[in-house]
């Protein structure tokens, strides 16, 4: 048998297009084509917006490999780093390689170790439970998106940040602008400009009154020290304030559909008394939806070998992970939505040492949101045809851009 | 079963407190890993591997005693 994965066999000419297209009516699955290719050609060219044809990467060991291997960076100003768009800049550590990237994200770490996270436990209930309230006091049907799934994720984060409780209202107004679809690029560019000022003027406030035991606090006392500037300090409350709010925003949303489709599972998670229910869900969930569906991007630094090919320093790899956490070889029965199974090894937030930082938060998040929501919304449903949502073929992070439910 | 982390690779992500709490632990400053069993009884085995497994950074390493 000739090998498929020689790279002469695929020259870039016939590189496939990416991103790729979903299927129609399988919103929740990955796109058919992406599926092929892992069967069949695990490291394949593909071809992006820009003319340039990096490696695509699809099997769950080979980018768990790849990930978590010190011969990749993920340095988004690399001259070869596979963009997604023009002009998509990188933010604090999310772009850059160790020492540089650990030294930075070690002075946020401790806001998000399992046991910080857990004590923000009752204050995400909190959030939770009166954002359902406001649910239960307004009219029917609602947009869930605009009413529930936006804004309890940035209230977490500014009680992560510390946001004082007078200035919520200017925070989510911004949050909203920055994430919502109809901002113009000037308008996403303006709100991200206010919380950029507004998080670097606390900051320095919290420069003069040192002791505070919150995250915007310790980060002060790194700039006092002179291990970190102020721009280094803001950029670092930006990127938490980005990667927090709009992927737990559309993974509530998402998820809150994909169980209203199964209602099976819906009612298991609903009626059970045991907590264990809930976190294995949320595993399942982030397995199944995997909404940061644009793929991990990388550049190899030195010659490497993936799934048994060459790959020559200077060559992009794209990882989507949404292909590897429907992998057979990683899952049993893959396609299949089950909320008890074991999924905790997925890699929908990534691996290596970039996997997300926020993971035991957004966790929480979740859980909280799926044992309150459908328990005191048990009559729950969509208000409009299943046909008729608009899923978001076209965003950074996967997600529908409304959802319109009653009770 | 002897267990080994190594603090440098570790990136934080607490995936091994999830999986085997009796085991593994984060400093507070920074989350990096502490390790508060080298040699866990058998009954952990299987969390402790399973923490290696999810680890992202490759920072724990496991040796079957001999
Ligand atoms: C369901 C919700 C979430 C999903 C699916 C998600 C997914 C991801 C993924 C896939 C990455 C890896 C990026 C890469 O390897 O290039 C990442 C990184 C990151 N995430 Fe999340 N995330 C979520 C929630 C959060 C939250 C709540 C926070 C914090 C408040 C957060 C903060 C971060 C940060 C700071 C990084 C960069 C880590 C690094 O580069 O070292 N995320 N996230
Ligand atoms: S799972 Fe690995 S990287 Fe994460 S805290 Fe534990 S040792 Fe560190």
């Amino acid at each position: 048998m000739t090998s498929t994965l020689d790279p002469a066999n695929h020259p870039p000419a016939d590189a496939p297009d990416y991103p790729m297209s979903r299927a129609e009516g399988c919103p929740f699955d990955p796109p058919p084509r992406l599926e092929r290719l892992r069967e069949e050609t695990p490291l394949a060219r593909v071809r992006l917006w820009d003319g340039t044809t990096p490696w695509l990467v699809t099997r769950f060991a080979d980018q768990r490999a790849v990930l978590s291997d010190r011969r990749v960076s993920a340095d988004m100003t690399h001259p070869t780093y596979p963009r997604s768009a023009p002009g998509r800049a990188s933010l604090s550590f999310i772009g850059m390689d160790d020492p540089e990237h650990a030294r930075l994200r070690r002075m946020v770490g401790s806001a998000f170790t399992v046991k910080n996270v857990a004590a923000m436990r009752p204050a995400v209930q909190r959030i939770v439970d009166e954002a359902v309230d406001g649910l239960l006091a307004g009219p029917r049907p609602v947009d869930l998106v605009e009413a529930f799934a936006l804004p309890v994720p940035s209230l977490v984060i500014c009680d992560l940040l510390d946001v004082p409780y007078a200035d919520h209202d200017f925070f989510q107004r911004n949050s909203r602008t920055m994430v919502h679809r109809k901002s113009t690029p000037e308008q996403r560019a303006e709100a991200s400009g206010e919380l950029a000022r507004y998080l670097g003027g606390l900051v320095g406030e919290k420069l003069g009154e040192p002791g505070g035991a919150d995250l915007l606090s310790r980060l002060a006392r790194r700039v006092a020290a002179g291990d970190l500037t102020m721009r280094e300090a803001t950029e670092m409350a930006v990127l938490l304030l980005i990667a927090g709010h709009e992927t737990t925003a559309n993974m509530i949303a998402l998820s809150t559909l994909l169980l209203l489709r199964n209602p099976d599972q819906l009612a298991l998670l609903r009626d059970s008394d045991d907590p264990t229910v809930a976190t294995r869900a949320v595993e399942e969930l982030l397995r199944y939806l995997n909404i940061t569906h644009g793929g991990r991007r990388r550049v190899a630094v030195e010659d490497m070998e993936v799934a048994g090919c060459p790959v020559r320093a200077g060559e992009g790899l794209i990882l989507p992970n949404d292909v590897a956490n429907r992998d057979p070889r990683a899952f049993d029965d893959p396609d299949e939505l089950d909320i008890t199974r074991e999924a905790r090894h997925h890699v929908a937030f990534g691996f290596g040492v970039h996997q997300c930082l926020g993971q035991p938060l957004a966790r929480l998040e979740l859980e909280v949101v799926y044992r309150t929501l459908y328990r005191r919304l048990p009559e729950l449903r969509l208000a409009t045809e299943f046909e008729t949502i608009p899923f978001k073929h076209d965003g950074f992070v996967y997600g529908v851009y409304e959802l319109p439910v009653t009770w | 079963m002897k267990v080994s982390v190594d603090e440098d690779k570790c990136c934080g992500a607490g995936s091994c407190v999830l999986a085997a709490p009796d085991v593994f632990d984060q400093r507070d400053e920074d989350g990096v890993v502490v390790l508060l069993n080298a040699e866990p009884p058998a009954e952990l085995h299987d969390a402790v591997r399973e923490a290696a497994d999810v680890c992202p950074a490759a920072a724990i390493t496991l040796r079957t005693a001999p």
